[in-house]
């Protein structure tokens, strides 16, 4: 399936007329008025109009991306057909476009569809703030984990199931307040004239270090019984996905993406140090500022919605990175590839040792530390 | 102090232009020297205090009673049965923290590097877990075994990856394969413990870190490893001053660096693994501990070593102290005190210092 797909991508690349058909516009530009720019590698060019803004689009992080996003589609339609009731791929499509049976659109839209677009939307959004801290960092071990986001969602999340013995909502509004305060208090201790990105790690490890102290004392004195539900929570879940956590989630996801946008240049920008953004006429701390906390809320609304999932945000950007065979980290491509990795972690942490369910972040941990394992193995076997 | 002449010769170009590190001889001056002895003081006033104060009280005359033997009280028994042990564990075990925090942020280059990096803690737990969930294991005496087990195969795993291709084990790929073969092996504990209720229960409180729970009879094998552990550092200490200014330099300066990585991981395994092993994953200490010390005498492995071995047990017994007063007549596992007495610390160190010295 994936061939297939790879071979149509390409000849649409090769074929001018395909190539053409792509335009914004129809009227085609005299290929002598295009000024010819070696990019080093095959780009396209979209142009409105025959002078109008044009926008450079390489092929290689476009055709890995849409392969990426074909693959999303199969693996969701994979996971709406699996389970205790077997579904066949077009019973699926037909329950999805309104014609299936009673039965099958019970299964389909009310139980299956809100968890894999719960683990697209997260994993898509986990993906795109570990871009946004790894940029910030400029170290691709920076994610969202390191400035004590997850621990203090988490402690948030303790205080309310433990302490307050809350609900799901007062768990969500729990985890969204501690993760918050906890940023804001690393991003105020690690300010000294500035962010620097070290100086945030450590007290992000520090930090963390004394929250995480804190869930381990509130796990111990706990029953055991709720300790275990918290810690499945805290390991990261969708088991208890359903449409009343999946609309809002997708409500400020979409609400998110106009800043995303705007962010996307100044990301860039702060890549190649804080000097070289400043001479692009990038405000620099402003921006760290923003692009922190669009990343914070990012990360905020993934956890509350279903716990704290490790190693998406770590591992997303740099597999999007290698897949595109891109230099930088780019925003888009980290989200495609996080909602790509949570989807099939997803599908294993429920079907991998059925009946038994198992928390996703138990298998994002396991199959992102391989990952890097593998990514070692790589590079060891280079130098 | 073991030393061989060829090195401290070759070493002495460097001293004389102004490397702070050079393995020249161990510089002595009033300053380290009266640093060392306010050390080794404090060392005494806490585990005298370790001994003194707790959930019982009681009077300072009966700790010489009770440890020459003499006396039947209650509180000769509360010491010789419940606080010597634990203040001895915690002696051992915040040497081996500190010692092995030392060796490998001297070894990775890495200031932020600390035992848990190389995958000790995470192998250890996984281990605890299958032990737990396929062997019935409930008991401490039982976990000590695991443990050691757990923590000596990732290290060798870890080891094994990060130093294949030509360049053998550089400091960045210790480190990358140190987090990564240790995710790895926590999802899969963090699976396990979240499949059995019973596994559960028994991990969340080993997890926590405690000196409480050492058995006694751990203490004989515990001081064995810190004694080797201890002394294969110290053989390495003037190779590390040597690593210190990268790998090239090192090379041409005669030290061997891959003797000088192995040796590191096997002193690192033996101290670590045993620390883990009897009291559980304690953070911090590997990490803050050599910092200090570093700030106080500067980049000489040896001195870092030396005010590593005193200002590290001094940390942790006091902290399990901390933890057995705040809230009696419940007590606070040490490894969550020692969180609350680092993190601070390592904020304000990386605040007050720019971050190339730390």
């Amino acid at each position: 399936m994936k061939r297939e797909n790879t071979l149509m991508l390409t000849d649409l690349a090769e074929d001018p007329a395909t190539q053409e058909g792509r335009r914004d516009s129809p009227a085609p530009v005299p290929p002598a008025e295009i000024p010819k720019i070696d990019f080093g590698e095959r780009v396209w060019r979209l142009r409105v109009g025959a002078h109008g803004p044009s926008i450079v689009i390489r092929a290689r992080p476009a055709l890995t991306g849409a392969a990426a996003v074909l693959a999303i589609a199969a693996l969701a339609v994979a996971g709406m057909s699996m389970g205790s009731f077997v579904l066949s791929p077009s019973e699926v499509l037909q329950a999805l476009l309104g014609q299936g049976t009673a039965k099958t659109e019970l299964v389909v839209i009310s139980w299956r569809l809100p968890r894999v677009l719960m683990a697209i939307v997260i994993g898509g959004a986990l993906g795109i703030s570990g871009a946004i801290f790894q940029s910030l960092t400029r170290n691709p071990l920076g994610s969202p984990d390191i400035i004590g986001f997850n621990v203090g969602a988490y402690t948030g999340a303790l205080v309310s199931m433990l302490l307050l013995g809350g609900g799901f909502v007062s768990t969500t509004i729990g985890s969204f307040a501690g993760g918050l305060v906890t940023a804001a208090v690393v991003y105020l201790l690690a300010f000294k004239r500035g962010i620097q990105g070290f100086r945030l790690i450590i007290v992000g490890i520090g930090i963390s270090a004394m929250l995480g102290s804190i869930n381990t004392w509130l796990i111990i004195k706990a029953d055991l019984h709720l300790a275990m539900m918290a810690a499945i929570w805290g390991s990261g879940t969708l088991n208890t996905a359903g449409w009343e956590r999946a609309v809002p989630l997708l409500l400020i996801a979409v609400l998110m993406v106009p800043a995303l946008m705007l962010l996307s240049r100044p990301l860039q920008g702060l890549e190649m140090g804080d000097d070289a953004a400043a001479a692009q006429g990038i405000s620099t701390e402003p921006a760290k500022l923003w692009l922190l906390v669009i990343g914070v809320c990012l990360t905020a609304i993934c956890t509350a919605a279903a716990g704290p999932i490790a190693f998406v945000a770590l591992a997303a950007p740099q597999i999007a990175r290698r897949m595109t065979g891109s230099g930088r980290v780019s925003m888009l491509s980290a989200g495609v590839f996080g909602a790509l990795l949570l989807l099939a972690s997803d599908l294993i942490a429920q079907h991998a040792l059925a009946p038994v369910q198992m928390p996703v972040g138990v298998v994002t941990v396991s199959l992102g530390g391989m990952y890097l394992v593998w990514l070692l193995f790589r590079e060891a076997k280079r130098s | 102090m073991p030393s061989t002449p060829t090195v401290s010769e070759t070493a002495s170009p460097a001293e004389k232009t102004g490397q702070a590190a050079a393995p020249g001889l161990m510089r002595v001056n009033s300053r380290r020297i009266a640093g060392a002895v306010a050390a080794l003081a404090l060392l005494a006033v806490v585990l005298t205090a370790s001994l003194l104060l707790g959930s019982r009280e009681v009077n300072p005359m009966s700790i010489i009673e009770a440890l020459t033997g003499q006396g039947s009280t209650p509180d000769h028994a509360a010491i010789i049965d419940f606080r010597a042990p634990r203040t001895l564990a915690g002696l051992l075990v915040g040497i081996a923290l500190g010692i092995s925090g030392a060796l490998i942020q001297a070894l990775t280059r890495n200031p932020l590097a600390d035992p848990g990096i190389l995958g000790v803690n995470s192998g250890a737990a996984f281990a605890v877990v299958m032990g737990v969930a396929f062997f019935g294991a409930r008991e401490m005496g039982e976990f000590v075994f695991y443990s050691f087990a757990g923590a000596l195969m990732a290290v060798s795993v870890v080891y094994f990856l990060g130093s294949r291709g030509r360049s053998g084990g550089t400091p960045i790929k210790l480190t990358l394969a140190g987090i990564a073969f240790g995710a790895v092996l926590s999802g899969i504990t963090q699976g396990f413990i979240l499949l059995d209720e019973s596994t559960f229960n028994a991990m969340r409180f080993w997890g926590a870190g405690s000196l409480a729970a050492t058995p006694g009879d751990a203490l004989g094998w515990l001081s064995g490893c810190v004694a080797a552990g201890v002394v294969i550092s110290l053989l390495v200490s003037r190779s590390l001053n040597a690593t210190s200014l990268g790998d090239d330099q090192a090379a041409a300066m005669g030290a061997s660096l891959g003797r000088t990585r192995v040796l590191v991981v096997i002193a690192v395994t033996l101290l670590c693994g045993a620390a883990t092993a009897a009291a559980g994953p304690i953070g911090f200490i590997g990490l803050m501990v050599p910092h200090v010390a570093r700030w106080i005498t500067g980049p000489d492995q040896r001195w870092i070593l030396l005010y590593t071995i005193l200002l590290a047990p001094s940390l942790l017994v006091g902290a399990d102290i901390v933890g057995r007063l705040v809230i009696r007549p419940d007590e606070l596992q040490v490894g969550i005190v020692t969180a609350f007495i680092g993190a601070p610390v390592l904020i304000w160190l990386v605040r007050r210092k720019s971050a190339s010295t730390l």
